[in-house]
């Protein structure tokens, strides 16, 4: 395992070794010490490392992860990891506002709350959130799931394509399109699923599901002809 | 872009490294603004009765002592000055309301960036590591402070557009944002006589809480007002005499973080100007929720 102490090593040091391992990967485990809050921690990783963060990560932490095991032992600011692809990123402590913001893959386990915007434009990623999430969340998400065990803000899936979200505790509101849905066999099974995953022991009887009701403008047929 | 930095002990055996703790959190709010700062420190209170203000003039070779006789003299009041850099601190034994209306008569070139009995308002162009210096903010006590380090946006890089911005006695305003309205707000706050140093959109916003406060609104109706009137992007911390109090936009696009121990309150725009506080690894971290206005203040 490599230790790097990001109070005798710049932030740039830290994400050019962990780079360098995709060309060829010479350490698995790295571990993160004194981040005292800095920025842009562990971004862009393409190897498959476990990385530990211990302490509080800044904005945009694993930021377009792909293949690595990224986990902050602490809290995470503004948009951790954010367009991620693949790989797996856990907050210990709470996320700022557009957690798991546009990310395509792989998944985002928050232990504590998430701000504003969580899952914002999300496109495939699975996101479960132990504690609550803030407004706005999953606004125009395409696709992936938003699990949350507490409770969701206002305007939760406004606008949304075709993420599936689940929620345990009380939603404030609705966003526009979005509507309560059945929660069929399947949902379950898929609900299960994302909760072993992220090793949250929750009742998956126990949620409700949210999705698009499809009646925006770009789910109406009559609209094609304008292009 | 901008930064705002707020402290509040509650332990008051801190109280004499209140500027020693608070400095390398102003700093390390230099990457969201590099332009100017500037901090409200309160402490060294007067009592009842009497006035502290802080004083600027257009020439920085004002003779402050010369001011003080003349106040002593016409108006048969105490006064205890003494100057910090290129600002001088007044004490005088008077309302607030008489010492403001006779330098506004006497002498129309003085600034005055805060008056109260325990405020002192310090701010000025450039990073914010030299503001600290030329201050001397590292020896100053105090039971609390309030800081800004500003990105220049909606108005120019000029000592009066810094914040914090004094919005009444022993009140005032820091802001990370923008407001949209300004204009507009501004020319209404003008007809019910609130005065504009600058074309600066906090200021706006720190006139719009004077004028309630003004009316006999509480600061926590003020508050809700501006929720309501101020379009616009907005974290703001308001300085009082006895705490102070945070509220961000509905949106809450702009950041604020909170942490809370035994020993004191704070508050900054990122958790990066925490990391320096005493103990901060156990503190209580979280963001402050939109909308939603949070103040901390001692008993009296």
């Amino acid at each position: 395992m490599k230790t790097i102490d990001l109070q005798k090593h710049t932030v740039r040091d830290l994400n050019q070794a962990l780079h360098d391992q995709a060309v060829e990967c010479t350490i698995r485990e790295w571990e993160v010490l004194e981040p005292k809050g800095q920025h842009n921690i562990a971004c862009g990783l393409d190897q498959n490392l476990a990385v530990d963060i211990k302490g509080h990560a800044g904005y945009f932490c694993a930021g377009m992860n792909k293949k690595a095991h990224v986990t902050i032992f602490g809290n995470a600011g503004q948009g951790v990891a954010e367009n991620m692809m693949s790989g797996t990123v856990r907050v210990k402590g709470d996320a700022s506002q557009a957690a798991g913001a546009t990310a395509h893959g792989g998944l985002l386990v928050i232990e504590g709350n998430a701000g504003a915007r969580c899952g914002i434009s999300m496109k495939g990623v699975d996101i479960v959130v132990k504690g609550n999430v803030g407004h706005m969340s999953c606004f125009m998400g395409q696709a992936g799931s938003l699990v949350v065990c507490g409770d969701a803000g206002d305007a939760l899936g406004d606008s949304l394509y075709e993420t599936h979200i689940y929620v345990k505790g009380s939603v404030k509101s609705l966003g526009a399109d979005c509507i309560e849905k059945e929660m069929r066999e399947e949902h379950i099974e898929e609900l299960t699923e994302l909760l072993n995953r992220a090793g949250v022991e929750e009742d998956p009887k126990s949620f409700k599901r949210y999705g698009s009701a499809r009646q925006l403008y770009n789910f109406k047929v009559d609209n094609a002809s304008a292009y | 872009m901008c930064g705002i930095v707020g402290l509040y002990l509650k332990n008051k055996a801190l109280e004499s490294q209140l500027g020693a703790l608070f400095t390398p959190m102003l700093i390390a709010m230099t990457d969201r603004g590099p332009d100017s700062a500037g901090f409200a420190i309160y402490g060294d209170e007067v009592p009842d009765g009497s006035t502290k203000l802080t004083l600027r003039h257009i020439d920085e070779n004002y003779d402050w002592g010369s001011l003080a006789g003349s106040i002593k003299d016409d108006l048969d009041v105490t006064v205890d000055w003494f100057k910090n850099s290129k600002v001088a601190v007044f004490k005088v034994g008077c309302e607030a309301e008489v010492i403001q209306n006779y330098l506004a008569e006497k002498e129309a070139d003085i600034l005055i960036l805060s008056a109260g009995q325990s405020i002192e308002i310090l701010k000025e162009v450039g990073l914010p590591e030299n503001i600290a210096e030329t201050f001397n903010l590292a020896s100053m006590k105090g039971s609390h402070i309030i800081g800004h380090t500003r990105m220049a946006t909606e108005s120019a890089v000029t000592m009066e557009g810094s914040h914090p911005f004094s919005t009444g006695q022993d009140l005032c305003l820091v802001h990370n944002g923008s407001l949209s309205n300004h204009n507009r707000l501004r020319e209404e706050l003008k007809r019910e006589g609130v005065t504009f140093q600058t074309e600066n959109d906090s200021e706006v916003a720190a006139g719009y809480l004077t004028n309630r406060l003004r009316k006999g609104d509480t600061l926590n109706e003020a508050l809700q007002g501006a929720l309501k009137d101020l379009d616009g992007f907005f974290t703001f911390t308001i300085g009082t005499r006895d705490g102070f109090a945070v509220v961000r936009d509905p949106i809450a696009c702009k950041p604020a973080v909170m942490a809370e121990t035994d020993d004191y309150v704070a508050m900054a725009s990122e958790y990066q100007a925490l990391t320096t506080l005493p103990g901060i690894e156990n503190a209580k971290v979280w963001e402050p929720e939109p909308e939603t206005i949070y103040v901390w203040e001692r008993d009296q």
